[in-house]
């Protein structure tokens, strides 16, 4: 039986972080009311000239020392032509044969060891709009708020060997570009996209296998189930005595299949040719400097050294890392609270579920690291117990307010006598469990969650236990 | 004389002078046009009463001491590729019928900035594509020379319209001697700036490496002024060079003693008995001015109108996708089988096929096929390579001699409807004048007299690189010699 081995190439699409578009003053905000952020520079109206945003020049430079890429001295624009009506122009402004970066790597975690995947070349171009097709109507909606919307298309070299690798490789590469904010790779909100390139062969053949291209996948997992997909579809073609044909396809998610949108014979011609409105322009060594000197840790840089610094597990740090905003909250709160692992169990556990529950990201949870800290300091000098913790939590992000302002009323109630005469009364109130205890102690928890109910969850549960042993033994 | 033929700086005198007013001077044009515009059709729109507002704004911001700037109460005419806030602007299309810009073009703004106002839109072949004016889609314009003549460009309403007495000024666009050929042929001066000195923000775009904001007058004079009020560089225009723009009107009396003409010999090897002898004796007159001049070689001439025409048309093929019917402008409903468009590629098809005209038509297609996968090295590579070429022949050149002298076409003023069927010889109207374009270098086209059949003769001098001062100052002190007549009396041949 011919063993097969895959041969995968990965094209991802992020939109840059630059609150103006790729050639005009126009916002790049998500979500506004359709056709409410064009101008005539992104219309297309005759005329009008793009001029380069500066700022998205800057974040693809960024990407070169995170990507390990080589910056090209001279680089120009140019023009892909096809028609489309998300596209007014009738071109698409994008970079061919001198694109701003090229020959870089990343490595990316296997099950065997780090593995480098080359990048072949990154180049800066503008997004299309969106087309919103709406069943039963004989026409379609064009919303070009996107339309001009910068992007940087990073090219890999065909090292990728399995989705699985495809898979991690995503991973690796969306850190990175989140933590140097270069792009905030949301996926929902198509900040990153994926083409797949993919073919097989038998293995030891040295030739390449004919390949096919998956396109617009928009999210990781598409791409390993696409891309399993489509090498089971090119071996069992090959094992039939077919040949492959090359193709674009697009991924059915409900079908679970890839499906055939243009083959070879109906692939564009896209005619680039040099952007004239714009020229080539040089890229400074003094400008490369600058933003270098400007770049933050690297997310492997900064996970080693947070695995010494807080003594925490890999995996653990993997959990923090893999959003920038999570990492940087996490030590934010370290600078002024001494805990490592009470923090991160706090992030793990309640923060976490804060979020899942209210669906935000954590740029959007509500409560700032200092006050954060002020919680869990309540929580250390034993002010309050936990549980309040956990109540008080979640009035801090729903109102804003800080820990002090509910610490009050929920501050542990450690006088003797206080307690004495709460247990006395939870024993009156329910005398069966009391008369339980003498024969199973488990019965005790109940006697104590009759306690925290009475006092509203103040009570010091340790004290507590005493005074009821001592009452019960009485 | 009476305001029509004076020029442009002799109405600023005028108006300095408290002689006349901004008011008087729009309606002695707008009488002017009334009367014979109707003969030559230079015009395809004029807001009447908002040139009118404007001259009586001028007036009075002149009385309150407010004067603007150099142009004040002098009207300019825009060719219709123009963009002017508001006001139609067509490109002499059908598939552009209804575009009101939301914005003025950079020229524009400076010339309302300097206290110009716009006096109307010119016609023009459609797109900017043709060398006669007969591609617009609306009607011909005639050469005020000679009624039964073309103006010659694509910028032929605006030549015409200065040659006739309509304006004093006017502005072209020059994409392969779309100023400079129908000024030649109208017999008045045509100004292409260099390439990268007057912003493109607001033209619309017909080969962007090689259009150029021209100047239209009937002296240097007014070139120079015009000039001055429309260069320097723009933030919106990325190829727009930000180099400090001279004070043109002072230096056009710079001595030309000594100075060196260079004429490329290439351009009067097949040249016209009678246009060469009137060329020639320019030459005298710059020789007795004390100029030396020489021949010399462009050896890459013979390539220059392929490159053009197909960087240009290539070009043309991409900037044109826009009209696709699905944005703006024109969108067929009917198709050439008398049924409803039905889908978007028919859209496409059945809008294009329709909107454009058979020149644009045809250079887009040239351009789609410049471009095309397997051709895009023998063609559009290659024409790069000339036009490096070229442009060393011409920076070469100039290191030699001050300007560079050639016909500015090799025929006077054809009959309407003699060439247009044949599109080849209609492209060799631009052989003296596509090099430039692709060199980038700033020429001007001079009238120098008539020929047996009273049409108008021109000559075309080429600067170095943004030394549009020094061709103005030799076109300026020819002029000065010679008093050549460019204002046409409107007549039947």
């Amino acid at each position: 039986m011919t063993e097969f081995e895959i041969i995968m190439g990965l094209e991802v699409h992020v939109q840059l972080l630059t609150s103006t578009k790729m050639f005009c003053s126009c916002s790049t905000t998500f979500g506004s009311p359709p056709n409410s952020q064009v101008c005539s520079i992104c219309l297309g109206l005759p005329g009008t000239l793009p001029v380069v945003n500066k700022k998205a020049v800057e974040l693809a430079l960024k990407v070169a020392h995170a990507l390990n890429c080589q910056v090209a001295e001279v680089t120009k624009f140019d023009r892909k032509n096809y028609f489309y009506p998300d596209l007014p122009k009738g071109y698409q402004i994008s970079q061919f044969d001198q694109p701003i970066l090229h020959s870089g790597h990343i490595m990316i975690p296997t099950p065997k060891e780090d593995k480098k995947i080359r990048i072949t070349r990154a180049h800066m171009e503008e997004d299309a709009g969106k087309m919103i097709h709406q069943e039963g109507t004989p026409y379609s909606f064009i919303d070009l708020n996107r339309v001009g919307t910068p992007l940087l298309e990073i090219v890999s070299a065909p090292d990728i060997e399995s989705p699985d690798e495809a898979y991690s490789y995503l991973k690796e590469l969306k850190a990175i570009l989140e933590y140097l904010e270069i792009s905030d790779c949301n996926m929902q909100e198509g900040s990153l996209r994926c083409d797949v390139n993919l073919s097989i062969r038998p293995k030891g053949q040295k030739t390449m296998g004919t390949r096919t291209e998956i396109k617009n996948l928009n999210s990781f997992n598409f791409v390993r189930l696409a891309a399993s997909y489509e090498a089971e579809r090119q071996k069992q073609v090959v094992l039939r005595g077919g040949k492959i044909e090359q193709g674009t396809y697009l991924w059915d998610e409900n079908e679970q299949k890839t499906k055939l949108m243009r083959s070879k014979e109906d692939a564009h011609d896209y005619r680039y040719f040099p952007e004239p409105d714009l020229g080539s322009f040089l890229i400074s060594k003094d400008l490369q400097e600058k933003i270098h000197s400007q770049l933050p840790e690297l997310p492997r840089i900064r996970s080693k050294r947070m695995q010494e610094e807080y003594k925490i597990s890999e995996k653990d740090c993997a959990f923090l890392i893999e959003q920038k905003v999570v990492a940087d909250y996490f030590e934010a709160c370290l600078k002024k609270f001494s805990e490592p692992q009470e923090l991160l169990n706090w992030m793990k556990g309640q923060v976490r579920t804060y979020l899942n529950e209210h669906d935000l990201a954590m740029v959007d949870f509500p409560i700032p690291p200092k006050n954060f800290i002020e919680l869990l300091e309540l929580l250390q000098k034993k002010t309050i117990n936990r549980n309040a913790a956990k109540e008080i939590f979640e009035q801090m992000a729903k109102t804003g307010k800080r820990a002090k302002e509910f610490s009050q009323q929920k501050q542990k109630i450690t006088d003797e006598n206080e307690l004495r005469q709460i247990c006395q009364e939870v024993i009156k109130a329910v005398p069966q469990i009391a008369e339980d205890c003498r024969t199973n102690p488990k019965a005790m928890n109940a006697l104590v969650g009759q306690l925290m109910k009475r006092s509203k969850g103040r009570a010091d549960v340790d004290i507590a236990r005493r005074i009821f042993g001592e009452l019960i033994g009485e | 004389m009476s305001i029509p033929e004076y020029s442009a700086v002799k109405l600023k005198e005028l108006l300095e002078t408290k002689q006349i007013s901004a008011l008087e001077i729009a309606r002695a044009l707008l009488d002017r046009i009334k009367k014979h515009d109707a003969e030559v059709k230079s015009f395809l729109y004029i807001d009447e009463d908002l040139l009118l507002k404007e001259a009586q704004a001028s007036d009075q911001r002149r009385s309150q001491g407010k004067v603007r700037g150099i142009l004040e109460g002098i009207p300019v005419a825009l060719k219709d590729n123009i963009c002017t806030k508001g006001q139609r602007t067509t490109c002499a299309s059908q598939i552009l019928p209804r575009f009101f810009p939301p914005y003025n073009a950079h020229v524009v703004e400076k010339i309302q900035a300097s206290g110009g106002s716009i006096l109307g839109k010119t016609n023009m072949d459609e797109f900017a594509m043709g060398s006669s004016c007969e591609n617009s889609s609306f009607f011909n314009t005639h050469n005020p020379w000679n009624l039964n003549c073309i103006p010659g460009g694509s910028s032929g309403g605006s030549a015409a319209a200065v040659t006739a007495g309509f304006t004093p000024l006017a502005l072209g666009s020059d994409t392969g001697g779309s100023v400079r050929q129908p000024a030649g042929l109208c017999g008045v001066f045509g100004l292409k700036p260099t390439y990268g000195r007057v912003s493109r923000f607001g033209l619309i775009a017909y080969g962007s490496s090689l259009d150029q904001i021209g100047t239209f007058s009937r002296s240097a004079r007014d070139a120079a002024l015009l000039l001055e009020v429309i260069a320097g560089r723009d933030q919106r225009d990325s190829t727009s060079v930000d180099q400090p723009v001279s004070s043109y009107q002072e230096k056009l009396l710079s001595s030309l003693k000594g100075k060196k003409i260079g004429l490329p010999q290439e351009y009067f090897e097949n040249l016209d008995e009678e246009m060469k002898a009137s060329i020639m004796a320019a030459v005298e007159v710059f020789r007795s001015l004390g100029v030396e001049v020489e021949e010399v070689s462009l050896p890459h001439t013979q390539y220059a109108v392929a490159a053009y025409y197909i960087i240009a048309t290539a070009e043309a093929s991409a900037n044109l996708a826009r009209y696709d019917g699905i944005h703006y402008g024109y969108r067929a409903e009917i198709n050439a089988q008398n049924t409803k468009v039905e889908d978007l590629q028919e859209i496409y098809h059945e809008s294009r096929a329709q909107g454009f005209g058979n020149e644009v038509k045809r250079r887009i297609l040239l351009g789609t096929y410049a471009l095309s996968s397997g051709y895009y090295d023998a063609y559009y590579v290659k024409a790069l390579q000339v036009r490096t070429l070229i442009k060393r022949d011409i920076e070469k050149a100039l290191e030699k001699f001050d300007v560079l002298l050639t016909p500015t076409s090799p025929v006077s003023a054809f009959p309407l409807g003699e060439k247009i069927e044949d599109p080849l010889s209609m492209y060799l109207c631009d052989i003296y004048t596509v090099t430039f374009n692709l060199s980038g270098n700033p020429a001007l086209s001079v009238p120098c007299g008539h020929d047996k059949k009273d049409l108008p003769v021109g000559f075309q001098l080429v600067g170095k690189l943004f030394k549009e001062e020094e061709i103005l100052a030799f076109a300026h002190q020819y002029e000065k010699e010679t008093l050549v007549n460019t204002l046409a009396p409107i007549k039947k041949a």
